[in-house]
């Protein structure tokens, strides 16, 4: 793919520099930790140390006869209507919905519960006060494994609940168990996808502000869901949503950790609230490391009945998703995310899928990106080259048999949904080609020479995006709609103001909403200036997550365009004394059909709606327009990534020398932030794949509760990629795009560990769980070849 | 209690009393509202907070505040002149370096570091030399091509 010219301004399909960059380059970002209010005090939460545990007292008098402390604030003392809220309750599944209590009442069950908040004169202060907190517990047994803590006599998480199960999902297709049976043959794998945390590189932080006189409450915070945060405040604190502001700063990378409504955010609130001040809780690293969700932790067992050319005649699915202690805002939701992709890009007819979610005496999981669908595709991946290796086919014809062709779209999945469009076989030809599939041969017995195991690996991915039509959020239990809000104004001047609903922390938003503008408006992208991620500005907003903020609030923002290109021609119309039809629209102006001189620019009609002295009969003054964009269906972007890997012997390193992204997200609006978004969401797989894993001890205890233990890959650690896009418009909006943000990290870890796999299969191995850290890698060399 | 120190920083010498066991980073973000200079762990992990002291990157979290008196120290904020970006901050511009912002003033504050020891550094030298500096969204690519972009542009000035 040719490289494309980046330039300073411009339209859709153009590599536009981002004029967000600016402030970030010379240190003038403003991030939740940069801001401060008068009076403003510093909470630090003291957390529980035990996995599980009654809390038997409580002390805070020596913390709060510490000069500088103000308050300390227990369960007992913080008010709240209600605990945390879950918005997910999948029908059918016997969701269970545990009290989450702002602050522990009388039991612990995960490390880093909070139990007490302490308010003092600054940060140092308070971590003094905390440190002084006495907490008296009673130690409990722990269970941190999903399937562990589904057998019998498993510790229980919560009394109440005899099993720990947290929910079912079920699906099967009828006919399923026939048609298994009638298989030629039968493959199975067994596949872990491991715990893993978002460490997005700011924390979680926020700052309450309530109001005494007014009730008016004011929370600045880290978050990709101010609405959400919010609605939820109103139903938490016990106020009026109306008296409830959700400010969002600069946010420095979410990841899904922010798609969330926490603890932390309710009890800044109403600490505000008892102390009458701002209070200002910022998120230390390893504090983040167990307050904050975590990601993933589903362990799959895997059955598919094939032919003898490969093809799938039938697939079940039996897994176990570690939910935590508790339920966060769509905690139920995720592991239903991965029942819908079970299929992946593959035309498979019969299943039956299983997942059985689990209470554990772990941090909540939650939506880490790519959020159930990386487990998905994960498995699937494995699974196709387990299949491969059994039937001794090549990979990617295995691929190829069962892939939906183009033809079939739009195709509707054995787990009920309809893919828009897709050409699944173009994107595989046009990677195997990038990566020089054909002459891997030649380079593996090159590396075997050197002493070194080579192997390729191929992920051919489908992904559901565009959360979400907002009729398919209610059909599958998930309290809140998917629609999207944009509002576009134009000022007397002629300059623009867009107000969107989604929420950008590092996706260039400003940017390329301001294309969309000029492509659309005729209004220079330096002419346009975007706001977000405030609810005082929004009528509400659902946020950015989910690949869905271009194909959901883009459009809305293409909708609202045109709304108000359609009334300028109105007003044009009737400045020029003609119809609307005599009208043409020349990208920037309205004009006489032939008569360039006969032309009033949007600038122009902009002034003139403003003006209002010479208006249509019935045309309101001022252009300005709002669209509540709901989507039709969901988008599917595709693709096929190609890794090689090369592993040494004597030290179990898996060394990644190729990685080929051929991605295909319907139409681009910027191609520079879209491979920005490949490359990062790459790496976040690769980090899955290779060196990243949160660990529990037996006794609940964290064991990678730091950047030292928890290994987020650095720019020494991972690979340069190449990159190239096909594009397939989608057919559910009129724009033909469909969402990038989680396609890399989708792809990636099946891609890599496939790699690894075959790089190792002449040593007899058949399968690598992640992460695949040297010394795993060099245990694993050492057994096949003792 | 409070220790009298005094810090040069971006040019300009403070004079502030600071309580011993203050972090340089929190001197800088609280008491001069330099907030440009970002804190991302607890471990001296992460990079977030890099500054030049005395003209050597270091982590402004691992430095007392009266461990930099008498010290000259740069920061993020330090490296326009006049309005204009300096060559790395528009290298990361123009290389797209960049997403959320928030590792990027230290990854820059780093990467000036490597520019200024080694000018010809290969690419994987930059990897090398930026291993200290985490970043969760760019996958590190076009940090790269950044600073080696950075490099060949202060090379030619």
């Amino acid at each position: 793919m040719a490289t494309v010219e980046r330039k300073t301004g411009g339209g859709i399909g153009e590599a536009v520099l981002r004029k967000e960059d600016r402030k970030f380059v010379t240190g003038e970002g403003r991030y939740v930790d940069d801001l401060r209010l008068p009076g403003m005090l510093h909470a630090v939460f003291v957390r529980s140390p035990f996995g599980h545990a009654r809390i038997t007292g409580i002390d805070t008098a020596a913390a709060e006869a510490l000069p500088g402390v103000h308050r300390v604030l227990t369960h007992a003392t913080l008010p709240a209507e209600t605990g945390v809220l879950c918005a997910s309750n999948p029908p059918g599944s016997d969701v269970r919905q545990p009290e989450q209590p702002l602050l522990a009442r009388d039991e612990v069950r995960y490390v880093g519960e909070p139990v007490a908040i302490v308010i003092a004169d600054d940060r140092y202060l308070a971590r003094d006060g905390a440190d002084l907190v006495h907490v008296d517990y009673d130690p409990l047994p722990v269970v941190c494994d999903a399937e562990a803590a589904l057998a019998d006599g498993a510790p229980l998480v919560h009394s109440e609940y005899p099993d720990n199960a947290a929910a079912t999902l079920f699906h099967e297709t009828d006919g399923f168990a026939e048609a298994l049976a009638g298989a030629a043959r039968t493959v199975e794998l067994r596949v872990v996808n491991q715990r893993v945390t978002p460490m997005p590189m700011e924390t979680r932080g926020c700052i309450g502000d309530w109001q005494q006189s007014t009730g008016e409450v004011t929370l600045h915070t880290s978050t990709q869901v101010a609405h959400f945060v919010r609605t939820f405040i109103s139903f938490v604190c016990g106020t009026s949503e109306a008296k409830v502001r959700v400010v969002t700063p600069d946010v420095g990378g979410g990841f899904g950790a922010k798609l969330n409504t926490y603890r932390e955010e309710f009890a800044v609130c109403s600490a505000s609230r008892v102390l009458g001040v701002p209070v200002k809780w910022i998120e230390d690293r390893s504090e983040n490391a167990v307050a904050t969700i975590h990601g993933r932790d589903q362990i799959q067992y895997y059955t598919a009945g094939v032919d003898e050319s490969g093809r799938i005649v039938a697939l079940k699915l039996e897994a176990f998703q570690n939910n935590g202690a508790y339920h966060q805002l769509l905690t139920p939701t995720i592991s239903h995310l991965t029942v819908f992709m079970v299929p992946g890009c593959y035309d498979i007819q019969n299943i039956s899928i299983r997942m059985r979610q689990a209470f554990t005496n772990t941090t909540p999981t939650d939506a880490y990106r790519g959020a159930g669908r990386p487990e998905a595709t994960h498995g699937i991946e494995r699974l196709m080259d387990a299949i491969a290796d059994d039937l001794g086919l090549d990979a990617a014809e295995v691929r190829r048999v069962n892939f939906i062709k183009p033809e079939q779209f739009p195709y509707s999945s054995s787990t009920g949904l309809v893919y828009d469009s897709g050409d699944y076989d173009t994107t595989l030809d046009e990677a195997l080609r990038l990566a020089d599939y054909a002459g891997f041969a030649a380079r593996r017995a090159a590396s075997e020479a050197n002493g070194r195991y080579r192997g390729i690996g191929l992920s051919t991915y489908v992904e559901v995006c565009g959360l979400a039509p907002s009729a398919v959020t209610a059909a599958i239990g998930v309290g809140a709609p998917g629609w999207e809000h944009s509002t576009v104004r134009l000022h007397p001047t002629g300059k623009a103001t867009v107000i969107t609903g989604t929420s950008p922390h590092g996706q260039g938003h400003a940017t390329s909403w301001s294309q969309i503008v000029q492509t659309e408006l005729g209004v220079p992208f330096e002419d346009v200036e975007v706001i977000h991620g405030d609810t005082a500005f929004q009528p509400y907003g659902l946020g950015t997550y989910g690949s869905r903020s271009l194909a959901v609030g883009g459009v809305a923002l293409y909708r609202s365009l045109g709304k108000v290109r359609e009334k300028a021609r109105e007003i044009a119309a009737n400045l020029l004394e003609c119809s609307v039809d005599d009208l043409e629209w020349t990208g920037s102006s309205w004009q006489v059909k032939g008569s360039p001189d006969r032309a009033k620019t949007i600038q122009e009609l902009a002034g003139a709606a403003w003006a209002a002295s010479s208006m249509p009969e019935g045309v309101e003054p001022v252009l300005e327009a709002t669209t509540f964009h709901d989507p039709p269906n969901f988008t599917f972007p595709f693709g096929t990534h190609v890794c090689e890997v090369e592993i040494d012997p004597d030290t179990g390193r898996v060394e990644i020398v190729n990685y080929t992204a051929v991605d295909d997200c319907g139409n681009v609006i910027n191609p520079m932030i879209v491979d920005g978004q490949v490359h990062g969401g790459i790496i976040q797989g690769l980090g899955q794949a290779l060196y990243e894993e949160t660990v529990y001890g037996e006794d609940g205890q964290m064991l990678t509760p730091t950047l030292v233990e928890y290994l987020v890959p650095s720019a020494a650690d991972v690979p340069p990629m190449t990159l190239a896009r096909t594009t397939t418009p989608s057919p559910s909006n009129p724009m033909g795009v469909k969402g990038i943000g989680e396609a890399g990290t989708i792809a990636a870890s099946a891609a890599i560990v496939n790699a690894a796999v075959d790089a190792l299969s002449g040593l007899g191995v058949r399968h690598l769980e992640m992460p695949m850290q040297p010394a795993r890698i060099w245990n694993v060399i050492q057994e096949a070849t003792s | 209690m409070g220790q009298t120190i005094t810090v040069t920083v971006n040019g300009t010498a403070h004079t502030a009393e600071v309580d011993p066991r203050t972090l340089l980073v929190h001197f800088l973000r609280e008491q001069l509202t330099l907030t440009g200079t970002h804190i991302g762990c607890d471990t001296s992990t992460c990079g977030c907070c890099t500054v030049h002291l005395d003209g050597e990157p270091v982590l402004s979290c691992s430095v007392l505040a009266v461990q930099a008196d008498g010290c000259a120290v740069r920061t993020v904020e330090g490296l326009a002149e006049g309005g204009e970006l300096h060559p790395i901050q528009q290298a990361f511009h123009e290389n797209h370096g960049l997403q959320c912002g928030f590792c990027t003033p230290g990854m820059m504050m780093t990467g000036l570091g490597v520019i200024e020891q080694n000018p010809n550094a290969a690419d994987e030298e930059i990897r090398e030399a930026l291993e200290g500096n985490l970043c969760r969204c760019t996958g590190y690519q076009n940090i790269v091509a950044a600073v080696r972009s950075a490099a060949d542009q202060m090379a030619r000035s």
